[in-house]
């Protein structure tokens, strides 16, 4: 086959809205985007756990510790589920791990913002899970078949980090007037930096409409950063917080929240590596994979020991 | 140069926020080290269910593979069985010679039930 005929079949593909498989040819451009996608998003999930990671031994409860504990295990297995869907593409989760602690690929540049009280569980589960939920849900139906499977087991638990975070933040406005402010104060740090998740504006996005083309992605990062807004909205209320942005006002024409702009200078620098915990994430990172080096040695080893045993005792069954 | 490559600007692709992927290495055709080797993972859901393809991981040797398997697919009663197969034993056909390979499928309409014309007044057909 002609490599034009492997594209018009790759583009057959799309415009019917069928899932390329890891088997099938693809152009190399929709193969590259895939794996930096994939594995930014990977890497998100991984050091996405040490923020919250950092409260688990000092939850208040039992019961706040034991879901705390579940919920980080859940983001590890997201980003092994995300790890094993770029495999497909052709890499080595080995060789991406690598290039993230060489700080040679990024991730989510919330995961730069650190973690002062305990209200942040909450606000992370909220607010943070709840715009990643935004953005996940339309990738359940992205083009490449192992990204979209992916999303949908992420989909599904992310609910549950969702809602807890959303009852944690309950309990404490329910509480005393200190566990009030620690909300408040919690939601006026969280706000823009969620804001931020979805990228820069449309006009400034200049990839969106090659992803869109490829059927990865669904939506303008505008419209998901509206879609969130319009839902936070009534939940703070619901919490009784004030988010953060004086022109916040609900526009009946558009039958949407006008909002104001995030600070995109300070979202840069922390995309460059100036944010408060850049360094710290990853160089803990990188002292988790090396530390765990002698692990995965010993297993191999002992793997191979086992596997060798294993041959010796068919040689004497053969023998015998 | 597609756009996807064409500069450092950051994109939320990936569901959790914005990074600039384009531009970064991908890292991809490097080779294969020498790590734990591939395993893919079936799930039986219940009793009475196939066990079905969830996915892969890596694991030093089969038995492994199972206990990560358990923690990874099924942290929340997601089966009741699971099989781990080394991804290098598996054989498959290939996509891209899918309509040979399956051509033999293809035109025996009369596997199917909806081939046979059986007036509508007989019932239990
Ligand atoms: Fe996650
Ligand atoms: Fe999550």
């Amino acid at each position: 086959m002609s490599t034009a005929d492997l594209e018009q079949g790759f583009a057959a593909t799309i415009s019917a809205d069928q899932r390329i498989e890891p088997r099938d040819w693809m152009p190399e451009a929709y193969r590259r985007t895939l794996i930096r996608q994939i594995a930014q998003h990977a890497h998100s999930e991984i050091i996405g756990m040490q923020p919250e990671g950092n409260w688990i031994l000092r939850a208040p409860s039992l019961r706040r510790k034991a879901i705390l504990i579940a919920k980080v295990q859940d983001e590890a297995g997201h980003g092994l589920y995300l790890y094993a869907a770029a495999e497909t593409l052709g890499v080595d989760r080995e060789a991406l791990t690598e290039k993230l602690i060489e700080s040679r690929q990024k991730y989510s540049s919330i995961f730069n913002y650190p973690t002062l009280s305990f209200a942040d569980i909450g606000v992370i589960g909220w607010l943070v899970d709840g715009a990643a939920i935004c953005n996940q849900v339309p990738l359940c139906r992205c083009s490449y078949g192992p990204y979209a499977r992916a999303m949908i087991r992420i989909c599904k638990e992310e609910s549950f980090h969702q809602r807890q975070g959303f009852e944690l933040l309950l309990a404490m406005v329910n509480g005393s007037d200190a566990q009030r402010e620690m909300v408040q104060e919690s939601t006026n740090r969280w706000w823009w930096p969620t804001v931020m998740m979805f990228g820069p504006p449309d006009d400034d996005s200049p990839n969106t409409a090659q992803s869109m083309e490829w059927g990865i992605k669904r939506h303008t990062n505008d419209e998901l950063r509206q879609r969130f807004v319009d839902m936070a909205v009534p939940q703070a209320a619901a919490l009784g917080v004030s988010l953060p942005d004086p022109e916040l006002v609900w526009n009946e024409e558009r039958k949407a929240h006008d909002y104001g702009d995030p600070d995109w200078e300070e979202f840069k620098a922390v995309v460059a590596g100036a944010g408060p915990t850049n360094a710290q994430r990853v160089a803990r990172r990188r002292r988790a994979h090396e530390n765990g080096a002698w692990v995965r040695e010993a297993a191999q080893a002992y793997a191979d020991k086992q596997a060798a045993r294993a041959a010796g005792r068919k040689d004497c069954e053969v023998a015998a | 140069m597609t756009p996807a490559d064409s500069d450092g600007d950051p994109t939320a692709e990936g569901g959790h926020d914005a990074v600039p992927a384009t531009g970064v290495e991908t890292g991809a055709g490097a080779g294969k080290r020498r790590s734990w080797p591939l395993y893919e993972v079936f799930v039986r859901g219940r009793r009475g269910l196939n066990h079905v393809h969830v996915g892969s991981l890596h694991a030093a040797d089969a038995e492994m593979a199972l206990h990560n398997a358990r923690d990874l697919y099924t942290r929340r009663n997601e089966g009741v069985s699971i099989w781990v197969v080394l991804a290098d034993d598996i054989t498959a056909s290939s996509p891209a010679e899918k309509d040979p390979f399956f051509a033999p499928a293809g035109d025996k309409v009369y596997r199917h039930p909806t081939f046979y014309v059986i007036p509508e007044e007989v019932p239990h057909l």
